[in-house]
């Protein structure tokens, strides 16, 4: 498989604070990888590097060939990496449907007068949207909630819509930040099917930010550490996970 | 989905019904002369005041974002088609064309200032766009009225000193004469054109609303991170719609302005007291919808009018009433209770079901 996401030597500091130094790391087509670390490692500010909220004092990001180091958030997306956040970022005044919409934005396109004027291609561009949008959230058992507000949704349900907002831009890559956050074990299992189901379906390419470690270990085939913003360990899940390096800065001496 | 659509298109149809209803039964009222001449004269400044409603909700309530300033595009629109209307007052004879060609002149001067103005002020957001709208508000108002234009053989003059400035020619008249603006504009406005300005104005918000476009709008009022994430353009839409806003709100300026022989600019109608009145009404008619902005500006312009015969106690009343409606659109014990017993209101801001 070729690789789909290479960063080199990515780097930024805040003020005095070196938060992410030296940060490696190389995706290949197809592959489900985890990037895990205690809390203030640098997890989510990688995430923000890669889709553009921070721009990186060093490092190259290069996606599919692409170099897309310090371009703007919505060019980052475009050029496809999707994510989803920490702590859910819905539009939670639009209903489900909508948030899907949103995300199909940049695949479907009429301009604002046609849509004013309600011209011909409106009518067409809004169908393929709805039956897209109603595609996508079948796939997550979201269907019947189309209607409703996303702010009316139960917890679980927003993470899964976040996600299938996520899909809808048409993305490459899928950054997942913490999905099972907040989860008890019966959902973090459900979770785990899903996200191994959202791979095989749209042969997605998937780095996840996780804390569980039984998600981590069930589904990730490999798995980047992090500690004080640089690189722990790197590679094979159960490999990783038995370096002794790894069980120090997790367990403690 | 379907049943989704039908129920938004027909709420909007409602609203449609509403206001052409009200112009109807206004109209017959004015041809049978039930309505006192004072009311009949408030008719076109009733139009303007729900046109500017509408236009100021776009930004309020769909975009999220506090603007004090929308008076000032209304300013812009309202000046730049009486200028307009004025200069072509002999050369364009047939009114319906004139104004038409004025109505399109004041809409692209307000929108052009839209842009610049969005610009810079739409980096800020909350409290400090709020303050700087209202800013620019007032320096249109204020540059407006130390503008001095006049026309003679050799062209137009400008000077922001005073009249003598001008330095025209004997036979040059004085168009724009600062503080006191225009006189003489063609009194091409009517209540029917401000009905047909009013669907105009409700067709485009409506319409863009319920759009790709308006998605993206409301995507960023609700949370800008992650339209950003899903690549949307921020500042293209924040722009469209602050930009769509104040064209209207120019639109509304051309009524106003060709319903006045004289039109100057003052604190009452195109300053900081105007724009407070416009957000009145979008406030207490509810952030988000069109239809409670429509009724809220027909509620609180009418009133004062209506209640002309009690004297003092009107602005009591007055007073009563904004408490009234704002408690019924805002109250969480009142929007329980409204959902229960009339099924409407959960589509507050925005194209919710």
């Amino acid at each position: 498989m070729e690789t789909l996401l290479d960063v080199k030597n990515l780097g930024i500091s805040f003020g005095g604070l070196r938060a992410v130094n030296a940060f490696d790391i190389s995706i290949k087509k197809e592959e489900l990888y985890g990037l895990i670390g205690p809390n203030g490692a640098g997890k989510t500010t990688i995430f923000n590097l890669l889709t553009g909220v921070y721009r990186p004092d060093s490092g190259k990001v290069i996606l599919d060939g692409v170099d897309i180091t310090g371009r703007k958030v919505t060019d980052i997306s475009k050029a496809g990496v999707a994510r989803t956040f920490q702590n859910i970022r819905l539009f939670r005044q639009l209903t489900v449907a909508d948030n899907v919409k949103v995300g199909l934005h940049n695949q479907h396109h009429y301009t604002a007068v046609e849509g004013i004027l309600r011209l011909p291609r409106y009518s067409r561009v809004e169908k393929e949207m709805d039956d897209k949008a109603m595609e996508l959230l079948k796939v997550f058992d979201l269907e019947d909630y189309a209607d409703h507000l996303a702010a009316n949704l139960p917890y679980g349900q927003q993470r899964k819509l976040e996600i299938a907002r996520a899909l809808a831009t048409n993305p490459k890559l899928l950054l997942l930040d913490e999905p099972a956050a907040g989860m008890n074990p019966n959902e973090t299992g459900a979770l785990m099917e899903m996200i191994q189901f959202v791979r095989e379906k749209f042969h997605m390419t998937i780095l996840l930010i996780e804390h569980d470690m039984k998600l981590v270990s069930g589904i990730c085939e490999k798995l980047t550490v992090l500690n004080f913003g640089e690189v722990l360990a790197q590679g094979e899940t159960s490999k990783v996970l038995n370096n002794p390096k790894v069980i120090t800065a997790y367990l403690g001496e | 989905m379907l049943k989704k659509m039908k129920k938004n298109t027909k709420n909007n149809l409602i609203t449609y019904a509403m206001v052409t209803a009200a112009f109807i039964i206004m109209q017959l009222l004015i041809s049978v002369g039930a309505v006192s001449s004072l009311l009949e004269g408030l008719m076109v400044p009733l139009c303007t005041y729900i046109v500017l409603a509408v236009s100021l909700n776009l930004v309020v309530g769909i975009l999220g974002e506090l603007s004090l300033g929308h008076a000032g595009f209304m300013c812009v629109g309202a000046f730049s088609s009486a200028f307009f209307s004025k200069c072509m007052r002999d050369v364009i004879t047939a009114a319906p064309l004139r104004f038409f060609l004025a109505m399109l002149v004041g809409i692209a001067v307000a929108a052009v200032f839209g842009v610049l103005i969005g610009i810079p002020v739409l980096r800020l957001k909350g409290d400090y766009l709020a303050i700087v709208t209202l800013a620019f508000g007032e320096i249109i108002k204020n540059l407006v009225n130390v503008l001095y234009i006049g026309k003679d053989s050799e062209g137009f003059h400008f000077s922001t000193k005073d009249v003598m400035a001008l330095d025209m020619a004997p036979d040059g008249t004085v168009i724009v004469n600062g503080p006191q603006g225009i006189t003489g504009t063609p009194k091409d406005a009517t209540f029917f054109i401000g009905f047909l300005l009013i669907l105009l104005t409700l067709f485009i918000v409506i319409n863009l609303t319920n759009s790709r476009d308006g998605r993206a709008i409301m995507a960023i009022r609700d949370n800008r991170i992650a339209a950003e994430s899903v690549g949307i353009n921020v500042t293209k839409y924040k722009l469209m719609a602050f930009t769509v806003s104040a064209a209207l709100a120019g639109a509304a300026g051309v009524l106003y302005a060709h319903n006045l022989s004289t039109l100057t600019a003052n604190t009452n109608n195109f300053g900081y007291n105007m724009s407070i009145t416009i957000l009145v009404f979008v406030v207490l008619g509810g952030i988000g919808s069109i239809r409670g902005s429509v009724i809220a500006a027909v509620v609180l312009t009418l009133l004062p009018e209506v209640l002309r015969g009690l004297s003092d106690y009107r602005m009591l009343i007055y007073a009563v009433v904004l408490i009234v409606m704002m408690i019924f659109n805002w109250a969480p014990g009142a929007i329980a209770w409204r959902e229960k017993y009339f099924h409407f209101g959960k589509n507050k801001r925005g194209a919710g079901k």
